[in-house]
């Protein structure tokens, strides 16, 4: 096979940069988005591990709501996070997952132990508990003077 | 990789983990195409991942076929994922949930048996792994299409 490889749909390349891990407060925050190559998805389970461990982390959510499809491979990675992370002190809260790619995983057989599941981030950092910081509604948290 | 002008027929290389995303890709797009809805595009897209990867990961490497299928007025999608790796023993322990020989969850072939209509293993030990699966658009033909 020849070294260079045209994208032969003309759609977007798949995603193979680094997923960018965000921090809210205690909490970090993985917006998933696309097809993900597995190197990508085993280097994020690296990344969350690393951050967790020097951050001090709580929690962490992994917004779904981009992901087309989970299959084994990917929903062993997010089991493998979840482990991690609850030996590390931190909950997992996967959000967002669509009803098609939630109704395929049952099919498919797949339980994710140790993974709680939340409709939106905002559920998800409710369900993480009480410390998850406020989110500011609109804009830059200043107050608007008289 | 060889396709044809319906978008749907093609053949694609099975080398490389990206060349799963592109499996992925073209299995989603041709579903779409013959007019499966969201959820049995998911479905497909994420048997012929786990397939896929069986092939590459346990078959050393191979190939997919895609093709539309059509069988008395009703229309589908075959996909065949063929290697020529050390082919699989024990066709009821591999199909086994749970049961892997490497690293895996062991969910991708019973699994994957799970997502689709019909399902076929040839298998035959030092000679290749040839999986083929093929599922309908449910419902029956349209009236204007029955001719
Ligand atoms: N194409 C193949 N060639 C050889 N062995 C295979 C192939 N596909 C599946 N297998 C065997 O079947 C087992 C179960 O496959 P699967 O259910 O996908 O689980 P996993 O891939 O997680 O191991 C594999 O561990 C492997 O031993
Ligand atoms: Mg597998």
């Amino acid at each position: 096979m020849s070294g260079a490889f045209p994208a032969p749909y003309g759609g977007p390349p798949p995603y193979a940069g680094d997923v960018p891990v965000l921090r809210l407060g205690d909490v970090l925050l993985v917006s998933l988005q696309g097809d993900l190559h597995d190197g990508t998805a085993e280097r994020l389970q690296q990344d969350i591990s690393a951050t967790v461990a020097h951050s001090g982390a709580t929690g962490v959510i992994i917004d779904l709501s981009g992901v087309e499809i989970v299959d084994s491979f990917l929903g062993r990675v997010l089991g493998d996070i979840a482990a991690q992370t609850s030996l590390l002190a931190a909950g997992t809260v996967v959000a967002g997952m669509r009803p098609a790619v939630a109704i395929t995983l049952v099919e498919l057989g797949l339980t994710l132990p140790g993974l709680r599941t939340a409709l939106s981030t905002e559920d998800a950092l409710r369900l993480l508990d009480g410390s998850a910081p406020s989110l500011p509604r609109r804009g830059p948290a200043r107050r608007e003077g008289p | 990789m060889k396709r044809t002008a319906d978008g749907i027929s093609a053949s694609l290389p099975i080398h490389s983990d990206l060349d799963l995303v592109w499996v992925r890709q073209h299995v989603r797009q041709a579903a779409a195409q013959l007019g499966f809805g969201l959820v049995e595009q998911t479905k497909l897209v994420t048997a012929a991942s786990e397939l896929a990867r069986n092939t590459l990961v346990h078959g050393g490497g191979g190939l997919l076929e895609c093709a539309p299928v059509s069988r008395g007025g009703a229309r589908g999608l075959r996909l065949t994922f063929g290697d020529e790796g050390p082919g699989i023993t024990d066709l009821d322990q591999a199909l086994r949930d749970g049961y892997t020989s490497g690293e895996g969850l062991g969910m991708g072939l019973g699994g994957a048996r799970r997502l689709v209509h019909e399902f076929a293993i040839d298998s035959r030990p030092g000679t290749g792994t040839t999986v083929t699966v093929t599922s309908w658009m449910p419902g029956a033909p349209r009236p204007r299409e029955e001719r």
